[in-house]
Parts: C-alpha cells; sequence; structure tokens
C-alpha cells in the first residue's frame, strides 16, 4: 500500500483526477445558481487567501506530476533512473554540504565555499539541503495530510451519520455507541495509539487523524438528518412511494452539503496542525513543516543561531493555515444559514 | 434525577468496555505480540528470546477464549487487569506502570492547574470585554488577532517562549522541574506562559461567538429596557445564559487535567504523565500507552457524568429525567 502510494505514477494519477474532479465541481458551481453567489461572495470577502490558497495547490500540484529521465537532473545512475517532479526540475540538484545563511557564499561553521553561492535564497539546512526548497517540497506533504485525512474522515462521518439520523433504532444506537466510544478517548492518546499500532507510514497518520476527527462531523451530520427526515416534502416523498435511498439521495443530502463544505475547510487545517505536533512526538510524516520545525528547535541553542530553516517551515504553515483558515471562516458566515442572516 | 444518573452511568460502563475492546483490537490484533516483543528487544531476537520475554510480560496467552483456557487467555486478561487497576509492568523498562502514574500525577497537576484556571478566567475575561465593544474596531481587531493566534502552530509558541523569555531574556529557566515548591513555581512559570498564549486565540474566539449569541435575545433587551447598565447585562444576565455551552467546553479539557499536557510536559522536561507518554511512545511501550489512553476516556466518562449534573445547578430548566 505505502508503496502505491508513494508511486510517482499513482501521483500523476491523482493529479489527472483532481484536475478532473476540479473542473467538474466548477462546472457544477457555475451552473447551479446559489453555489455561484456563495462562491463569488466568498472570493469577494477574502480574495488575497483564496489566491494564497491555489498558489499552494499549484505548488503541491507542480510537486506531484513526475517523470524519469529527461533533463540534467542528477549526477549519478541511481538519480538518473529516480522520477523528478516539477519541482525537483525546476530547482535543479543544489546540495551543499552543511548549513549556509541565505545568500551567503561560505558555509555558517566552516566558512568553506559553496558550490552555489548566493544561489540558496533561505540558505540550506544541516545536510546542505536549500531550504527553500525543503520547504516547497512540504506544501504538498500538507495538502496530503490535510486532504487526504478530511478525504478518509468526511464520507465515513457522513455514511454513518445519515445512517444514523435517518434510520434510527439499532442503526443509531449502533453508531452512537462508535462514536461515544472514540469520543471517550482523549483525542491525542487515541492518535498516539493508533500510530504507534498501525504500520510507519504517511497513510497510516492521514488514518489515525480520519479516525479521530469523524466524530464531530458524524455527530452534527445525525442531528441534521434527524431534523430533515421530519421536514414535509420527505414525507410526501414516502407517501408518493420513493425509496428510502432514493429520499436520501435526494432530499437529506443535498440538504448537507453546505455543511461538508464548511467542515472540509475547518477540518483540513486542524489536520494539518496536528501532524506538526505528531512530527514533534517523532511520529509524523516525513518531510513534513512540523519536522522541520521538530528538528529547528534545537538550532536556536546554536550561537550564532540558525534561523532560517525554523522561519522558512513556520511561516510557510503559518500561511497555510491562516488562508485556509480566513477561507473556511468566508464559507461558513455565507453558507450557514444562522450566521449568513446575522451578516445580511 | 438518581435513576438518569444511574442509566447514564451504566452506559459509561459499556462505553468503557467498548474502549477496553477498542485498545485490544488495536494493541493484540492489529499490532500482535510478537511485534510487541520484537519492538521491545529487537527485530533479530532468537525465536526463544522472543518466547521468553512474551512468558515473562503475560502476552504468551492464546488471544480468544476457547475450549480448555476460557479464563486464561488475553482477551479475559486484559478487561480483567484494566477493570482492577493492575497494569502490570512497562513493556520497556519492567517498571510497575501504576508507580510511574502516581508519582507523574502530581507535576502534571502542577502544570496544568494553574495553566487551565487562567486559561478559562482570561479566555471569558476577554471574550466578554470583545462582546461588550460588538461591532467596533475593538471586537474586529480581537477577532483578527485571535484567528492569527490559532494559525500559529503550537510548536512555535514553545520555541519561541523557550528563545526569548528563557535565553533571551532570561526571566524563568528554559526547562526543568524540582519538586520543592519554591523552585517548581520557576520552573513551572515558563510553560503556564506558553500554555496561556497557545490557547487563548482558540477561546477568546469560541467564548465569544457564545456570548454574541446570547446578546441578541429577547431576555437582555427585557433587561436593558428596564433600566439594566451594560456591565451589569454582561455579567449578571448573558454570563449566566452561556454557562451551558462554556461548561461543556471545560469538561472536555477535564482529562488532560490529569494526563498531563503532552507537548509542553514534553518541552519544558516536567516528569509528569505527558512526559510519561511521550517516553513510552519512543520506548515502544505498549503497555504504559493502552494503560494512558484507558485512564484518559475513564476522566472523560466521569467528567461527562459530572457536566450533566452541573447543568442542573446552573440552569434550573434543565431537567434530567
Amino acid at each position: 500500500m505505502t508503496e502505491i502510494l508513494n508511486s510517482y505514477i499513482t501521483s500523476n494519477l491523482i493529479v489527472v483526477l483532481l484536475v478532473t474532479g476540479g473542473v467538474a465541481l466548477w462546472r457544477a458551481i457555475s451552473r447551479n445558481k446559489l453555489w455561484r453567489e456563495a462562491f463569488r461572495s466568498v472570493y469577494r470577502r477574502r480574495r488575497i487567501a483564496v489566491w494564497v490558497c491555489a498558489v499552494y495547490l499549484a505548488i503541491g500540484l507542480s510537486d506531484s506530476i513526475a517523470w524519469v529521465g529527461g533533463g540534467q537532473v542528477g549526477t549519478d545512475a541511481v538519480a538518473r533512473h529516480e522520477a523528478k517532479t516539477l519541482l525537483d526540475r525546476a530547482f535543479g540538484d543544489k546540495k551543499e554540504k552543511s548549513y549556509s545563511a541565505p545568500f551567503a557564499d561560505a558555509e555558517f561553521y566552516a566558512k568553506s565555499p559553496l558550490r552555489f553561492p548566493g544561489k540558496h535564497v533561505l540558505g540550506t539546512d544541516i545536510l546542505g539541503r536549500d531550504v527553500l526548497f525543503v520547504t516547497l517540497k512540504g506544501v504538498r506533504i500538507a495538502l496530503l495530510i490535510g486532504g487526504l485525512t478530511t478525504l478518509i474522515a468526511i464520507p465515513l462521518a457522513l455514511l454513518m451519520g445519515v445512517l444514523a439520523g435517518f434510520f434510527g433504532k439499532y442503526v443509531d444506537d449502533a453508531v452512537f455507541f462508535v462514536f461515544s466510544v472514540l469520543q471517550s478517548m482523549p483525542s491525542i492518546l487515541l492518535l498516539i495509539a493508533l500510530i504507534t499500532a498501525l504500520p510507519k507510514s504517511t497513510l497510516s497518520v492521514c488514518i489515525a487523524l480520519a479516525v479521530t476527527s469523524w466524530v464531530g462531523f458524524c455527530r452534527l451530520s445525525r442531528g441534521e438528518t434527524m431534523k430533515l427526515r421530519e421536514l414535509d416534502y420527505v414525507y410526501a416523498a414516502r407517501a408518493l412511494g420513493v425509496s428510502e435511498l432514493r429520499i436520501i439521495w435526494r432530499h437529506i443530502l443535498p440538504n448537507l452539503t453546505h455543511l461538508i463544505v464548511i467542515t472540509f475547510a475547518l477540518t483540513f487545517s486542524s489536520q494539518v496542525l496536528s501532524e506538526a505536533v505528531l512530527a514533534w512526538l517523532n511520529i509524523g510524516v516525513e518531510g513534513s513543516w512540523g519536522q522541520m520545525i521538530a528538528q529547528a528547535k534545537n538550532e536556536l541553542s546554536r550561537d550564532p543561531v540558525v534561523w532560517w530553516n525554523l522561519a522558512a517551515a513556520s511561516i510557510a504553515l503559518f500561511g497555510l493555515i491562516l488562508a485556509i483558515n480566513l477561507v473556511g471562516d468566508a464559507i461558513r458566515d455565507v453558507l450557514d444559514p444562522r450566521t449568513a442572516r446575522e451578516n445580511q | 434525577m438518581l435513576a438518569y444518573i444511574v442509566r447514564r452511568a451504566a452506559y459509561s460502563v459499556v462505553v468503557v468496555l467498548g474502549v477496553l475492546f477498542f485498545l485490544f483490537a488495536l494493541f493484540f490484533l492489529v499490532t500482535k505480540p510478537d511485534d510487541i516483543a520484537r519492538k521491545a528487544i529487537g527485530d533479530k531476537a532468537m525465536p526463544a528470546v522472543i518466547a521468553q520475554w512474551k512468558k515473562n510480560h503475560g502476552y504468551d496467552r492464546p488471544l480468544w477464549p476457547g475450549p480448555g483456557h476460557m479464563k486464561d487467555n488475553m482477551l479475559v486478561e486484559h478487561y480483567r487487569r484494566m477493570l482492577t487497576f493492575d497494569f502490570g509492568r512497562s513493556d520497556a523498562d519492567d517498571s510497575v506502570i501504576m508507580d510511574r502514574i502516581e508519582r507523574g500525577a502530581g507535576p502534571s497537576l502542577s502544570l496544568t492547574l494553574p495553566e487551565f484556571v487562567l486559561g478559562l478566567t482570561f479566555g471569558i475575561g476577554i471574550a466578554l470585554f470583545v462582546a461588550f465593544f460588538r461591532e467596533t474596531y475593538i471586537d474586529r481587531s480581537a477577532v483578527v488577532l485571535s484567528v492569527l493566534a490559532m494559525s500559529i502552530s503550537s510548536l512555535l509558541y514553545i520555541i519561541g517562549g523557550q528563545y526569548l523569555i528563557g535565553k533571551e531574556l532570561r526571566w524563568f529557566p528554559i526547562s526543568g522541574f524540582d519538586p520543592s515548591w519554591a523552585v517548581r513555581a520557576r520552573f513551572l512559570a515558563l510553560p503556564i506562559v506558553v500554555g496561556l498564549f497557545a490557547g487563548i486565540g482558540g477561546s477568546v474566539r469560541f467564548y465569544r461567538t457564545v456570548f454574541i449569541e446570547d446578546i441578541y435575545k429577547d431576555y437582555v433587551r427585557t433587561a436593558r429596557a428596564k433600566g439594566a447598565g451594560e456591565i451589569r447585562i454582561m455579567t449578571r444576565h448573558v454570563l449566566p445564559n452561556a454557562m451551558i455551552p462554556i461548561l461543556t467546553n471545560v469538561v472536555t479539557e477535564i482529562p488532560f487535567l490529569l494526563m498531563g499536557s503532552l507537548l509542553l510536559e514534553a518541552s519544558f522536561g516536567v516528569p509528569g504523565l505527558g512526559s510519561l507518554t511521550v517516553d513510552a511512545i519512543n520506548a515502544n511501550d505498549f503497555a504504559t500507552l493502552r494503560t494512558m489512553v484507558y485512564i484518559g476516556s475513564l476522566f472523560f466518562v466521569v467528567g461527562q457524568i459530572l457536566t450533566d449534573i452541573s447543568y442542573t445547578i446552573v440552569d434550573p430548566r434543565v431537567r434530567l429525567d
């Protein structure tokens, strides 16, 4: 499973799927007047944040499109057979031996001349990797953590919540019991338990984050479904002999879409922040900003201080989280009927 | 009310039994006893050594009950140990887990309790202040500030606090702990301040929303019509009515009071339950990890029952039946 996830063919395939999905979604939105208005209003409120999100997404995608060979990337035989992403190719192979400050001509401690003097905009880290490059590589990982986790958690929560709310009785009892059990374990401990017990991989971290985060949305969608189930048009549909599944599909789910969109935006950022905490505890994802920050904590005690590593990772993380939080808030203000009324 | 509490407690017992089964599935079925043994003594250990280790740590029984071993199996043994609080020994260094938990509870509480009380006071206080000035620049800038504060990873608060207050300003020691209260206070000041800053954005935003929701209700208008001052409205009318969401939020924090703050303890060298958990992660100490999760869920379940009871105290309309 891990190999499939790490293979560049899957990665390219996912890019294709994401782009076609994005285009399809875009067309669906532009056809529906309400959604079109809502997204225009979000864009008007948070123009910069939306663009920042788009830039992050573009970097993440450019780091996902990869192919083997072509170009002068890598010098030895092994490197020639490794798949390189668009981002790798844009940066090339600019490795140094150790720390160097931004735009420096020589190494930070040894003072020996660099191979690429003045070319490292954000300096290099302890292994001599270009910090700007490593930070940009983190974009894809952050998006993967946030995206994959939400894509596991939301459908699961929605399925369980809608079934429990709609059918009630035993189904509801069972679902309620499952989320009571999961909720009663403090989430950070549950996360740790899951990650240590599952095999060590990016997917495991995402599954663990998903298991700890689906409960809230499941509770919410269960409650909403219970309310919707009692509405007149559902009774009317049932009287006309519409099947239960079709009622769920045509009358319940469309009324939950705004909740799905809001939850997607708001859980995305909290997943990325949770991963940073996990990285600090040495159980995060390889190459994430959290890991960069965790490694950089000892660099501040050096003298003179190595600051660029920490600064780059923190600013990248902060920028992504802030942009998503702002867009998420705007989406909630626009789509949530309760706050939407307040704002009028 | 008594009938409700009994029923509620009975359901909680069922939930805790469910948690125990979840832990069994995670730590015995997903991670098999052989994996635990290999992680504890090394990948290349001889089969005989692994068998001996499993025997010493009680991992050599069959997993499920079956003919001939209805009582002597992992499932029954797991439930028996957890329910009687006989947690056994650590998988990593053979220390008695219960002793370590008892030793860690004190340091954890001395960090989390002041942080919790201060965080709650500041959070509610600032939120009341902000809600009082709603729809002015004070309110808007407070909302912007709290979103900014929430977007910063808690790791940065720790690093920033240690660097700025600990290394540059030298107000407090960077990390460490001491049993004597006078020295302990100096060591704990920095983690408490850092914890406060890390949490204040989220709580101000949450409590502000709670207060703003109540501020437009009819009873506030009535109070204003009767001539009550704005300060009196905020403290005597809005605050008591907002107690239910506040209490709900407070209860989710209770398990962490005793379980300790993982990040803060590990980064500031406080030898509490949080550090115990972090050590257990690094040492692949599964016995300690599952014990900590179990204890955490016990606290949560008890906390929930207490919240339900406290609802009836803060809101006379709530009847538990």
